[in-house]
């Protein structure tokens, strides 16, 4: 491992060789002719077919489950229930975006002895076929003692209200617990100045309530695991993943296994959005595996995807935010209630720092709540919990200009954070893209141009969003033609093998084509944290470098041996030159970097490069984003005309993918704004676990994104990399409701802005 | 999915036979884009499709020369919106036709499919019933022919026996100056069902008079409705804007409808008058 720290530095100034170039994805050309292999694709000799029974109930006590009619059935080798796997502690173990307690992890995996949303897994079977696979389940006799299921956070706050979990507990933030057992499982609280008196100073206050919806990430892919437990006792796994060592720890302990007993392979993946964090299908196929022998295979149909794993909490939100008439805002309280789904782990946390995160504001307090509702566990989905909070307060605070008459472009230039601003979390903000976003947004053609037409309007908001660093890890080797296989570890979502290659590359000066990247198993390269977080350009690309700077080193060292001087004497010029000293003959010595390739073999073997990074900084990122709706008065229809993102992106590494990840936001913040949502029942039933009736947007719902990249270098990254996957799916909802209210005089306070919703709001005259 | 045979009827006769021995797990195979899902899905016992499009008179379209035009119950959407003389002659069916489900599922799907699969929400069914569409039927007692708007029981059901199977539908000469027009609504732009949908076909006379119409409103009841109150407050007097309010008034007194994950009663009642003023509207355009 390397261990000497290069200096992190700007490179602003530079003219980068690729950095900033739009070369061909390596992993192109495989998956536009579909040989790229996804989960579902694994076949092995002797592999079973799984299948999973799910409860029908919302919340229901199990009171017997009998396995033998299925176990009977010809070709079933295997029927498994929670009781069969070894007994979880409540040890917390690292889960991606998260931690959670080992036995809630396998209580949400197979039900123990309660069932806490529809389609909780209660069983699963392993047979020869499919078809018998699902005649078996059929064939698994529950008994369920029914009870009243919990939907709504605030009935679940209420004393008295039906408990999911008898031994949970509200947690504060000094450790503390309550006396009683509560569906709120913790409480969390950041203030920062004196609130009364902030509000004492504002000329107007205003308070709005907002409900959102359950929203699903919606990647194409549906959930898939296959796990062969061999005779040596060691498991593989192959599985769609944002991340192949959480897969490995969480699956180890589940099992008893030593993480070096578990082999997980990360394949191509169809999306993820954080929603392909936690595990579901694969310590089940792990314990079929281990109880037939055999490779057993499981796969999700879309309503077990929408049923039972993770989309991001629906909300009970409540704001009041006060201004002075010049537009400065001196007050803001913010109250924050999450659903947690059936088990504790909402984003509130992340949604509470980022709920105001844009703007300096001197008086605060918000308050997050994590609560247990019996609906499925929630997952990370894209800048998790922050395009509810954040829905919130870019809503109260458009209301405000517009109350105050002031242009609220403007008025977010004269309230927003700059370098040395701190959050009410305590969080104190370096050299930021903030304002700068702020200024393109305000000189775009978008917002210079005039809106004209009925029904039509106009709106903008701010978006906040951390990013994070964290571990990650690289090889590479340098082969005699100067080619340079780089082998990763971070499953690539959105682009990462080309961005990550390409980093490798412009610190070696080489070009894009000569580095192949390559993601592997979690036995063929270092520790490396999720795909997830904004994280793997960032983080991934820091340890590219450093591999970068290991080989520059090994290499300055073999030219210096083969030259029979002194390594100190020889430098790698970031024009890939190999310099050293003069020769006897008084002539200049230097290779160019494939002129030392050819050399490697004969003079001492391969150069491999390697590098693990752990980086707890990162690169904050900040987003304006302006939209034009039109609105039929009388389907309650949006249509949106046109939409224009601005984004900090640091440096853009590659600019085509910066710009597809931030119309990708936009197209999924769109969706959570005008028709996405868990529709339920009062017994708890989704009603719409299909992608005909969860209604993501099409590509004939929006028009083409514009994007405009911003960069302000992250002076903490070797190449001013921030994150840029997350923050554009937290300004579209605020600003599709401004846009709304600008076009037809209604401000919308759920979420989604359904025509259902809008009809009610306007010519059906409420509830 | 559970496990199920296939048979190929290569005529009507062989078609009803085969029905009639499969029982009530028989189920004709037109496009498949219903009946296959719902088998893989187990929302329907299924074990014997009886594969009917490979029966000519199943698959055809006929022009009639008096202008009337007979159309096989299991021809695919795109036949029908590609066929120049129904695009001239019979628009709404294009209008129909064009928005069900994708471009691949238009390549198997059928009206007659859309028909016998009940769904209140059909996208083809309102078209039919406005142009006065009759059903020819076949089953173990020969022949019969059922009016589009009598084919519907409820949700998924109809008057179908057993045996029984639609062979084709038979659409009556538009008179001159008629016009027709179907609309639905859905949240989105495509890949949806109607939250309600609604068809209008009128006839004017040289003054502009409406002198006929029939208007059906859909997904506002277990079946697609023929609103004869609609067509009744249009007839008889030039279109107006209280005459179409009035017709917008019928069809949402008409709507009896559910509140699902698709849409809320008044939403939909609210709906079923918007799509008959639009559907009133963009039919005299056609008609004019």
């Amino acid at each position: 491992m390397v261990t000497a720290q290069s200096q992190p530095q700007s490179k602003e100034t530079e003219q980068y060789n690729v950095i900033g170039t739009r070369p061909i994805r390596h992993d192109g050309v495989d998956k536009v002719t579909g040989a790229a292999q996804y989960g579902a694709d694994i076949s092995l000799p002797g592999m079973l077919a799984g299948r999973v029974l799910r409860s029908p109930h919302a919340h229901a006590r199990i009171v017997s489950i009998d396995t033998s009619k299925a176990e009977a059935l010809e070709g079933v080798l295997a029927v498994i229930t929670n009781a069969d796997f070894p007994r979880a502690s409540d040890e917390v173990i690292d889960t991606g975006e998260g931690t959670a307690q080992l036995n809630w992890v396998l209580d949400n995996v197979i039900a123990s002895d309660k069932v806490l949303y529809k389609g909780h897994a209660v069983a699963a079977v392993a047979a020869t076929d499919h078809h018998i696979a699902e005649d078996a389940v059929e064939l698994i006799e529950v008994e369920y003692d029914v009870l009243t299921p919990v939907l709504d956070v605030r009935d679940a706050m209420v004393d008295g209200s039906p408990l999911l979990h008898d031994s949970l507990h509200t947690g504060e933030m000094d450790g503390s617990k309550s006396d009683n057992p509560s569906n709120t499982a913790s409480h969390l609280q950041f203030t920062k100045g004196d609130l009364d008196a902030g509000f004492a100073d504002a000329d107007v206050v205003i308070e709005r309530e907002f409900e959102t919806s359950m929203a699903h990430q919606g990647y194409i892919e549906p959930h898939n695991g296959t796990a062969y437990y061999r005779a040596d006792g060691t498991l593989d796994i192959y599985t769609s993943t944002q991340g192949a060592f959480v897969v490995r720890d969480s699956v180890a302990p589940l099992l008893q296994l030593s993480p070096s007993q578990v082999k997980v392979t990360p394949m191509e993946i169809g999306g993820g959005f954080g929603g392909k964090i936690p595990v579901y299908l694969e310590p089940l196929a792990a314990l079929l595996s281990q109880r037939t022998g055999r490779p057993v295979k499981l796969t999700m149909n879309r309503e077990e995807v929408l049923l039972a794993t993770g989309p991001t909490s629906g909300t009970y939100m409540r704001v009041r935010m006060g201004a002075k008439r010049d537009g400065t805002i001196t007050a803001a309280d913010v109250h924050l209630a999450f659903e947690a789904g059936a088990y504790p782990g909402s984003p509130v946390g992340a949604g509470a720092m980022c709920a105001l995160a844009p703007y300096d504001i001197p008086n605060q307090r918000i308050d997050g709540y994590d609560v247990v509702v019996n609906k499925p566990k929630t997952a990370a989905y894209r800048a998790p919990g922050a395009p509810q909070s954040e829905f919130a307060t870019e809503s109260v605070l458009n209301e405000l200009a517009e109350e105050l008459g002031l242009d609220p472009l403007e008025m977010r230039l004269q309230n927003a954070c700059e370098e040395g601003a701190q959050r009410a979390d305590g969080f104190t903000y370096g050299i930021i893209g903030n304002v700068d976003c702020l200024q393109a947004a305000k000189e775009s053609p978008h917002w210079q141009s005039e809106l004209e037409g009925p029904n039509r309007g106009r709106g903008i908001a701010q978006g906040f969003w951390f990013n994070i660093g964290f571990e990650s890890s690289a090889y590479a080797q340098v082969n005699g033609d100067g080619s340079v296989p780089l082998v990763l570890g971070s499953t690539d979502i959105g682009g990462t093998r080309a961005s990550i290659a390409m980093q490798l590359a412009e610190t070696l000066g080489i070009s894009a084509e000569d580095v192949h990247p390559h993601v592997v198993d979690t036995n063929s390269v270092g520790y490396t944290q999720v795909t997830g977080g904004s994280r793997t350009t960032f983080a991934g690309g820091w340890a590219a470098y450093e591999c970068a700077m290991d080989i520059r080193r090994q290499m300055e060292e073999r030219a210096a041996q083969i030259w029979e001087c002194d390594a100190s004497d020889v430098s790698y010029g970031d024009d890939a030159i190999i310099r050293g000293p003069a020769n006897e003959d008084g002539n200049d010595q230097q290779f160019t970097f494939k002129e030392l390739a050819a050399q490697l073999v004969t003079s001492g073997g391969h150069i491999v490069g390697r590098a693990d990074v752990n980086k707890t900084s990162s690169g904050p990122a900040f987003a304006t984003h302006i939209v034009d709706v039109e609105v039929d008065p009388d389907t309650g229809k949006v249509d949106v005309l046109r939409y224009t993102a601005v984004q900090d992106a640091g440096t853009a590494i590659h600019p085509a993918y910066v710009e597809g990840q931030m119309q990708g936001g936009v197209a999924q913040g769109v969706g959570m704004a005008l028709n996405e949502e868990y529709y339920y029942d009062d017994s708890g039933d989704l009603k719409n676990a299909s992608l005909l009736d969860y209604r993501m947007p099409t590509a004939l719902d929006l028009p083409m994104i514009d994007s405009i990249i911003v960069e302000v270098p992250n002076p903490g990254h070797p190449y001013g990399v921030r994150g840029v996957g997350e923050v554009p799916i937290i300004p579209p909802a605020p600003a599709v409701r401004a846009a709304i209210a600008n076009a037809i005089g209604v401000h919308m306070n759920e979420l989604p802005m359904s025509p259902r919703a809008i009809l009610d709001a306007t010519v059906l005259g409420g509830d | 999915m559970q496990a199920v045979k296939y048979a190929r009827a290569e005529s009507v006769e062989e078609a009803v036979s085969l029905l009639q021995d499969g029982g009530a797990g028989a189920r004709p195979l037109a496009g498949g884009t219903d009946v296959i899902v719902q088998a893989r899905e187990r929302t329907r016992d299924i074990d014997l499709f009886v594969d009917i499009k490979h029966i000519a008179e199943v698959v055809a379209i006929e022009h009639g020369n008096d202008g009337s035009l007979t159309i096989g119950a299991a021809t695919p959407c795109y036949e029908i919106y590609g066929d120049d003389s129904i695009a001239e002659k019979f628009p709404i069916l294009v209008d129909s036709t064009s928005l069900i489900g994708g471009t691949a599922i238009q390549g198997r799907a059928s009206l007659g499919g859309n028909l016998c699969n009940s769904s209140p929400a059909a996208d083809g069914i309102p078209s039919l019933i406005v142009l006065e569409a009759q059903v020819e039927i076949a089953g173990p007692n020969g022949r019969r022919t059922v009016a589009v708007e009598d084919f519907c029981t409820g949700p998924g059901q109809n008057v179908l026996d057993s045996g029984e199977f639609v062979v084709k539908l038979h659409f009556p000469a538009p008179a001159a100056g008629s016009g027709a027009r179907f609309i639905r609504f859905i949240p989105r732009n495509e890949m949806d069902i109607a939250v309600t949908n609604a068809a209008t076909q009128l006839r004017l006379d040289g003054d502009g008079n409406v002198t006929w119409a029939r208007i059906s409103v859909g997904a506002v009841a277990p079946t697609p409705l023929l609103v004869a109150d609609a067509a009744a407050a249009i007839v008889g007097q030039p279109l107006s804007e209280d005459s179409i309010a009035a017709a917008a008034a019928a069809s949402s007194a008409a709507a009896n409808p559910i509140t699902d994950m698709r849409g809320s009663i008044r939403q939909r009642v609210h709906l079923a008058g918007v799509l008959t003023e639009r559907t009133i509207r963009q039919a005299a355009e056609r008609a004019a």
